[in-house]
């Protein structure tokens, strides 16, 4: 009995200093860390932990969305969409996530909902306004591409530490910050399209700013870019537009994002498969 | 992901009245500076490539035309919308496809773990893709297409309970809606016509008898799960042999009040689908039961390319009596692929063969699809039938082999 309440105490402490750590890393205890000799893994894992830390606590998110899709030949056609984001309470599993699409035409009132999990697969529901119909689907289609853009549905799910393993690489200069932390990070969850990505983090806010993404066969396969970043009830960072190059097929997608709106109260009854016929 | 969509679908003279009516309700509900108007309208060709096998029946293609606008309103709040969607058809060679109905003029109320919705509507149930078994809240609207997913929108109120367990809804219907067929001089129907506007019910109750349905629903992990029950008049009618208005020879709908139990489950794991709708129906001959079953297996990025092709298999039995509604679908296998290009257009295609394992027939068919721009869509259905014999299942179908282009303006 005593030694269960001292196990479990001492879980909790370190629990706390674990979170707490994560929040006040710095860049100049990265550096340290990198003088001493810490292994890649160890302080590539810090960072991504310090990036999930400053995000953690925004509750709930709105936005409008529109995506940009350029051919190689310069043709662009495009997407209009709203998301709705519910960050989990438990962290063992991922946020909940709700997306409306408005443009084009054809498919407005469709709407897409996934249960982000951790390694496992997601949960995710379809509904389908001229039928009035929801329909489960397969969530293994993780590097199709998400309504025809440069984005794999990867890309835009929720991105969760435990997704990744991590190595750090060195800092450099970058554009966008006055330097950078380049952090290299593997899918460990199935069906990725990716043996790798490699992110640009920027060493005094740790928000991405840039991300190769390297394909089955190791190529370089895509390169995303953040831009426009702004900071929202003081403490979280989202960015403006998400810029998707393809070098291997010349296609390229912008994303944007607009009317952010934080902690307007949305909760785990807002989405469900029956929230999802009136999401509109 | 496919955000595929097929075409929405009260007879023209009776709904002239009902949609006056219905666009007064609205305009009164909805005030004009915050209704958002969207909808399609589309130019339909039917072609058919062979003779019609039936006297009276049109030669050649059928043009038509469809307008399906939709009006909706959502109030500040978030709490209450109203949606009106009246929808309209002309066709060139078939007085009964030409048709106008309301599809949906509702309001619906949504509160964190409640909901109730009143006025005219559609509810889908089920998770099959070539027969819609326990589907049965709306009256099909079969002179639209011959894959039964078009409806007619049904007058109710529905209440909803949302609930860690489950959710539960009930519904009241009102008011009946009856089936459209194709008239004397359509294609896609059997050796006599069907007298649509002159149909007898059970126990000479009407058209004003309410039906009565509940349902739960619940996601367990992997599994959605579906359990219903429906009291009320059947959406099926038996064809019994009569005359019409005219004393020509015509098969009078005789709708039956019915009760049926139903489950529909799918089982979502990996790439599989797995899926499986079964009902219990009594009130119309002997109690009988149906029962379909089937899978779909998607192979993504086939070939290193964009594309996902899924293998479909669905299996179907029903042991009904031949005095019950007609069902042709009692004993029949399909097998078809679906093939989703995940491209800038959307472009899909559905493609597969039903065989009747009983006697013997067999229908092909093919549904493609692609957005042209940002507000065209290009479809093109394709269906054969190969009867075994004319007096088979598909014997009255077995000179109307068709091909139907569409295409649509989004606004």
């Amino acid at each position: 009995m005593l030694l269960n309440l001292k196990t479990l105490s001492l879980a909790a402490v370190l629990a706390v200093w674990g979170g707490t750590s994560a929040l006040a890393l710095d860049a100049a205890t990265v550096r340290a860390e990198v003088a001493k000799g810490t292994p890649a893994d160890k302080i590539g894992l810090m960072i991504a932990q310090k990036m999930d830390a400053i995000d953690d606590g925004f509750g709930d998110s709105e936005a409008t969305l529109k995506m940009y899709l350029r051919n190689a030949q310069g043709e662009e056609s495009t997407r209009e969409m709203r998301n709705k984001t519910l960050e989990a309470a438990d962290k063992s599993v991922g946020d909940k996530t709700l997306i409306i699409f408005d443009e084009p035409r054809d498919v407005a009132g469709t709407a897409f909902l996934t249960f982000t999990k951790i390694l496992e697969p997601d949960d995710q529901w379809l509904y389908l306004p001229a039928l009035k119909r929801v329909k489960r689907i397969s969530s293994k289609n993780k590097s199709g591409p998400f309504m025809g853009s440069e984005f794999a549905y990867e890309d835009i799910g929720s991105q969760e530490v435990g997704k990744f393993g991590y190595a750090y690489v060195k800092e450099e200069p970058c554009d966008g910050a006055k330097s950078c932390f380049v952090v290299e990070r593997v899918p460990l969850y199935e069906n990725s399209g990716y043996t790798k990505q490699v992110v640009w983090v920027d060493a005094e806010r740790f928000i991405p700013l840039k991300l190769d993404f390297y394909d089955r066969k190791k190529d370089l396969l895509k390169t995303q870019t953040f831009e426009g970043y702004k900071q929202y009830l003081g403490q979280y960072w989202r960015a403006g537009n998400f810029k998707m190059v393809n070098h291997q097929n010349a296609k390229s997608t912008d994303l944007t994002f607009g009317e952010y709106q934080f902690r307007i109260g949305l909760e785990d009854s807002d989405f469900t498969t029956d929230k999802l016929k009136r999401a509109r | 992901m496919t955000l595929q969509q097929t075409n929405l679908s009260v007879p023209a003279k009776r709904v002239t009245t009902t949609a006056t009516v219905a666009a007064l309700c609205a305009a009164a509900v909805m005030p004009a500076w915050a209704v958002e108007v969207t909808g399609f309208s589309a130019a339909e060709l039917r072609l058919f490539t062979e003779k019609p096998a039936f006297a009276g029946q049109k030669k050649g293609s059928g043009l038509s035309a469809v307008l399906q606008p939709e009006f909706y309103h959502r109030t500040e709040d978030g709490l209450n919308t109203f949606a009106f969607t009246p929808f309209v058809r002309f066709d060139r060679n078939d007085t009964d496809r030409s048709h106008a109905d309301i599809r949906e003029l509702s309001w619906i109320h949504t509160a964190d773990d409640w909901e109730v919705m009143a006025g005219m509507g559609k509810v889908f149930w089920g998770v099959m893709e070539t027969k819609h078994v326990v589907d049965i809240i709306n009256q099909t609207d079969s002179v639209e297409d011959v894959d039964g997913e078009d409806k007619l929108g049904q007058p109710m109120v529905q209440g909803a309970i949302f609930r860690d367990w489950g959710t539960l809804r009930g519904f009241v219907m009102p008011y009946f809606r009856e089936q459209t067929f194709p008239s004397r001089d359509g294609r896609l129907r059997g050796g006599i016509p069907v007298a649509a506007d002159s149909p007898t019910y059970d126990g000479g109750l009407k058209q004003r008898t309410p039906d009565l349905a509940l349902r739960y629903n619940h996601t367990l992990g992997d599994w959605d799960i579906g359990l219903a029950h429906f009291h009320g008049t059947s959406r099926e009618a038996r064809l019994l042999l009569g005359a019409d208005g005219g004393g020509r020879a015509s098969l009078i709908p005789h709708y039956d009040r019915i009760d049926q139990t139903s489950v529909d489950v799918q089982l979502t794991s990996d790439a599989w689908l797995w899926k499986m709708e079964a009902f219990t129906r009594s009130g119309q001959a002997e109690r009988f039961n149906a029962v379909s079953a089937g899978l779909e297996y998607t192979f993504y990025q086939v070939y290193q390319t964009d594309a996902d092709l899924g293998a479909l298999l669905e299996l179907h039995r029903d042991d009904r009596a031949t005095t019950a509604p007609f069902n042709p679908l009692d004993e029949d296998a399909f097998a078809g692929v679906r093939l989703t290009m995940s491209d800038v257009d959307d472009t899909t295609l559905l493609a597969g063969i039903m065989v009747d394992t009983n006697d013997k027939d067999r229908a092909f068919s093919a549904e493609f699809s692609k957005r042209i721009g940002q507000r065209w869509k290009v479809e093109a259905d394709a269906r054969f039938y190969f009867a075994a014999s004319p007096s088979s299942g598909l014997g009255s179908f077995r000179d109307d082999d068709h091909i139907i282009f569409r295409l649509s303006r989004y606004f």
